[in-house]
């Protein structure tokens, strides 16, 4: 096991090695530099300051040496200055990431706690309304832009009923535990519902897949309860497959939190993600999906290796 | 394989004097299509929406540009159905304009992932050995990369149209597909058709599109149908973060633009863009489900 671990391990590095030449070169590949967005705004500026904005900002050199010092930089924890506010982008992400976590994770295990049980049920019932609701549900939720979902909830229950705040974290001044929660239940809402949707119709199809299994149909002959039955043979097998896919989209819920962030205006990663694209601030973009990119290998790995701990029968080599 | 059996099992009923009718795989897959009822109304549902969106330019009540400044941000009305936006023009009208551009991306950009992902997948997966090493970590590192922030940055770029959209979504969405042809492709290649094909002088690329391919259609097709919907939605996303196809062009997308600014006094606005787009995607992928079960021989 340890061994397997450390093997797929050292596989990470050439891929992330990989990842990072080829964001390297799409943000390269960006039309204008850092100055464009004082041109943008039609600011007249002599050519001699745009020089010495771009020698500051180290974009003056060769594209290959600008590689390696961001790479060799980032090898001991620097992702470099940030254009827009010249601190460490490192820093930045940092003081981000709180509340993108306290979001993604809030969502994480909503998520789970709705769409295991949905998932049962819909296979132990299978064909029944709730089957059909629940199986209908999932399918209006996977078929909803999901800002367009946070724009509804922000319609009906900020506008309309006036019961939720529209955006922000804490109201200023308040911030008590239920102000926070008010301000977190739609976006953790609009974040977890495509997991909700997606996680339960996969634990369904793994529950039915389970259930027409012989050590089933012996557990029922054993005489044991329908409920044990379900709970400790059926549930526990089926859900192997679903921690795996579970663990492959904690990474995919960041893509999620970029639009989620910038609809409720939640001062995390994703939303300083747009920010950054709309200042062309390249450091930042770059630092955001190196860690991004980072996220999505670390819990590749990870849910291999869940996979590999959870099911005897899958051999490590 | 199965259908041989059936086929020579039919033949033998048949010449026995029972009543057999030799049906052809197209016949079945299509019987248990129309058994599929969410699929058959969904399909009805999109060629009328589709026809609908398509004859525009005859149908519509207005022009989609015709900017009327006496009838700014009217709510819905027996004049104007769905209500008029800032500009006064017809959302009903830019709607079914939008329509156009958002399906066609919608079905373009998923074809356009589809063709790639097939082409990386079952080169990959036919050759084996280096190629396929090389591909599939290719294809590691595609998926590596989150894609929502990669097409954001892209799309940033440079003032899009629908067919810089289509390229950026279609070529950032092969990934699955490649995925699941390599893996179809790696278990069909070991089939006594293929080794005979080759015994009789195929070449390599007659194989895999004559023998291969029609083998594996289903799972490409059901993939390809949930791309529609998903490229339909990242069009969408794209347009609300202000980097989809350019105004006045509508789209389904562009008309939610700026939808959180005027969602809480013209809600309209919102609402019927967005319903449309979850509509549309809802029968897409309803027929995919459809297909999916017609497909599968084992059902």
């Amino acid at each position: 096991m340890l061994r397997y671990v450390i093997k797929r391990t050292i596989q990470m590095i050439p891929l992330l090695f990989a990842i990072s030449i080829v964001i390297f070169t799409i943000i390269q590949a960006a039309p204008g530099g850092p100055e464009g967005t004082l041109l943008d705004r039609g600011m007249f500026v002599d050519p001699a300051a745009i020089d010495a904005y771009r020698a500051k900002l180290g974009v003056d050199e060769p594209v290959v040496i600008q590689y390696f010092k961001w790479l060799g930089a980032m090898l001991t924890g620097d992702l470099g200055i940030s254009f827009q506010t010249q601190r460490p982008v490192f820093d930045m992400i940092l003081e981000r990431m709180p509340d993108t976590l306290r979001l993604m994770g809030l969502s994480f295990i909503v998520a789970a706690i709705i769409a295991i049980p949905l998932g049962v049920f819909s296979a132990v019932k299978q064909y029944s309304t709730f089957d059909f609701v629940a199986t209908g549900a999932s399918f209006v939720a996977i078929a909803m832009p999901v800002f367009w979902f946070g724009l509804m909830l922000q319609y009906f229950f900020s506008v309309k009923l006036q019961w939720l705040p529209v955006a922000g974290t804490m109201t200023v001044g308040v911030g008590g535990f239920v102000d926070q929660l008010k301000h977190i239940i739609m976006p953790a809402a609009v974040l977890s519902l495509n997991s909700i949707a997606g996680w339960s119709r996969y634990m369904r199809s793994s529950m039915l897949g389970v259930l027409n299994q012989d050590y089933i149909r012996t557990a029922h002959s054993k005489g044991l309860s329908k409920k044990t039955v379900i709970s400790v043979h059926a549930v526990k097998n089926a859900s192997i497959p679903v921690v795996s896919v579970m663990t492959l989209d904690i990474a995919r819920l960041f893509s999620g939190a970029v639009i989620t962030e910038t609809i409720f205006g939640w001062p995390g990663v994703g939303r300083m993600f747009i920010q950054a694209m709309h200042a062309r601030d390249y450091p930042l973009l770059m630092g955001i999906m190196m860690m991004g990119s980072t996220m999505v290998v670390v819990f590749n790995l990870v849910a291999d290796v869940i996979y590999a701990w959870l099911d005897p029968r899958i051999s490590y080599e | 394989m199965n259908e041989t059996v059936t086929d020579v099992q039919d033949i033998s009923l048949a010449a026995e004097g029972i009543g057999v009718q030799l049906r052809s795989n197209a016949k079945i897959t299509w019987e248990k299509f129309l058994q599929h009822k969410l699929a058959v109304i969904s399909s009805l549902f999109l060629i009328l929406l589709v026809a609908l969106c398509f004859l525009a330019p005859l149908i519509a009540p207005y022009e989609f540009d015709a900017i009327d400044l006496m009838n700014i941000r009217k709510a819905p009305s027996l004049a104007h159905l769905l209500g008029t936006d800032a500009l006064g023009r017809d959302l009903l009208t830019r709607l079914l304009y939008g329509g156009r551009i958002s399906i066609t991306i919608g079905l373009t950009a998923a074809l356009l992932g589809t063709v790639v992902g097939t082409m990386i997948g079952s080169i990959a997966g036919y050759f084996g050995h280096w190629v396929d090493n090389l591909l599939m970590r290719l294809t590691d590192l595609a998926y590596s990369i989150p894609t929502l922030p990669l097409i954001i940055v892209i799309s940033s770029y440079t003032d899009t149209q629908a067919l810089g959209i289509v390229l950026i979504i279609g070529l950032f969405s092969w990934m699955q597909t490649a995925r699941v042809v390599r893996g179809a492709i790696l278990s069909v290649k070991e089939n006594e058709y293929v080794t005979a094909a080759r015994a009789l002088g195929a070449k390599d690329r007659l194989i895999i599109i004559r023998h291969v391919l029609p083998n594996i259609s289903n799972s490409i097709i059901v993939g390809a149908t949930l791309g529609v919907g998903n490229a339909i939605i990242t069009e969408s996303s794209l347009s609300f973060l202000g980097l989809g196809v350019s105004p006045p062009t509508p789209t389904w997308g562009n008309m939610l633009m700026d939808s959180q600014a005027t969602m809480s006094s013209q809600p309209w606005l919102t609402i019927f863009p967005g319903m449309a787009i979850l509509l549309t995607v809802l029968c897409v992928n309803f027929i995919g489900d459809g297909l999916q079960d017609a497909l599968d021989p084992t059902i």
